[in-house]
């Protein structure tokens, strides 16, 4: 029998970014609104991205205890 | 259109190509060629690699199926891949969902971006460029081959990638495609294959090592271990990149292609690590050893690439002094 697969539009991904699925208005903490522009996108979750609301792999060189849970 | 076969560098690519160009089909005097190895067996490997992907203007098409070619093929990636399987040694107890960065952060090796970030010259980058215009210009190309490969998840999860690696459906967001604008802002020549006759042996290898993956079924699992590697150290690299070239006053679209890379990679090193390799790895587990195998080649290819890169500029100990000086800091 074909399993129906858990796909979810939102994924935690432990010790880094938010991704997520779809097309988003992302509002960071200035109020400014960022529209998503790709299928899936990484949210930053560690506050320190360069591309701030998004992602860019920063979380990696943090020390654990600065990386998102 | 297609490339033109490149120049040969040794008796294997002078007998191969020159019965290539011929349109004979009778390869037995390129078979009686004796073992071969470095440039010469690198470049023979990737000129028949490529039949498979665009070809050559001076190549019939149909040899891309030749049974004598095909043989030759098979005893050039046997090489290959036991010289790369010598190199790996398998990481113990480790996840590849759990411990992956963790893993890729230990054995990362030199890197170039470092180099063009700080103190790379105009012509240096120009150079960094070319040379990697042969893997750049068929991006994601290499893994694609892997697709129809897998159980119902990991397909999924590595076309949800692949989707954005080739733009989204939007042709001007391909990647490989942002690239060639990118050579063409800074005035080179950005036809598909147009630089192979300058590129040390690391980038035939790293091609090569690609597609050996990419079109053996049996290897899927390091087709998508090297996808994984290949990511994960490509966001913050990208960053580096864009300051480098920002700090030459280089065009703005081949600024854009780095700066594409630093977010979509960011993406693609979660879901190709989480996504991709955690579904292949549920469905088929046995395939564990292989994604390591994958992403070791990864980096240690890399890692030779680059050292080759900064010793040809003289560049390798002024990159390591600034590296140990940043961490004491």
């Amino acid at each position: 029998m074909s399993a129906a697969f858990e796909h979810p539009d939102v994924v935690l991904c432990p010790g880094g970014p938010m991704l997520l699925r779809g097309d988003h208005v992302v509002e960071d903490a200035d109020g400014v609104r960022h529209r998503t522009t790709r299928a899936v996108t990484a949210v930053c979750r560690c506050d320190k991205s360069a591309s701030f609301p998004w992602c860019d792999g920063t979380h990696k060189v943090l020390p654990d205890r600065l990386r998102p849970a | 259109m297609a490339m033109q076969i490149p120049q040969a560098r040794g008796p294997l690519t002078e007998a191969l190509f020159g019965a290539l160009r011929s349109g004979s089909d009778d390869f037995y005097p390129v078979l009686a060629v004796g073992p071969v190895e470095g440039e010469d067996a690198a470049l023979a490997l990737w000129v028949l690699y490529e039949l498979h992907y665009r070809g050559f203007d001076d190549v019939s098409d149909e040899m891309e199926w030749d049974p004598q070619l095909l043989r030759l093929r098979v005893a050039l990636e046997r090489d290959l891949e036991q010289r790369l399987r010598e190199r790996f040694t398998s990481p113990q107890g480790l996840s590849v969902v759990e411990d992956f960065f963790d893993w890729v952060a230990e054995h990362d090796g030199a890197s170039v971006a470092d180099h063009v970030q700080r103190a790379a010259d105009r012509d240096q980058v120009l150079e960094l460029l070319r040379v990697r215009s042969i893997y750049h210009l068929k991006e994601s190309d290499p893994v694609a081959w892997v697709v129809p490969r897998l159980g119902v998840r990991a397909k999924a999860a590595l076309t949800e990638l692949q989707y954005d690696e080739y733009g989204n459906g939007d042709p001007n967001r391909l990647h490989h495609h942002l690239y060639a604008r990118g050579l063409e802002a800074c005035g080179l020549e950005a036809a598909y294959g147009a630089h192979l006759d300058e590129v040390p042996l690391e980038v035939l290898e790293q091609n090569n090592a690609m597609s050996l993956f990419g079109l053996h079924r049996r290897l899927r699992g390091a087709a998508l271990g090297h996808l994984a590697a290949f990511e994960a150290t490509s966001s913050m690299p990208s960053r580096r990149m864009v300051q480098g070239l920002e700090r030459l006053g280089l065009p703005a679209e081949i600024v854009e292609y780095y700066a594409e890379h630093v977010e979509a990679d960011a993406v693609h090193e979660q879901l190709a690590v989480r996504a991709i390799c955690g579904a292949l790895l549920d469905e088929e587990p046995e395939l564990a050893d292989d994604v390591w195998f994958g992403a070791f080649t990864c980096l240690d290819l890399e890692d030779r690439f680059a050292r080759t890169m900064l010793d040809h500029w003289g560049a390798d100990r002024l990159g390591a002094g600034e590296d140990r000086r940043e961490e004491v800091a």
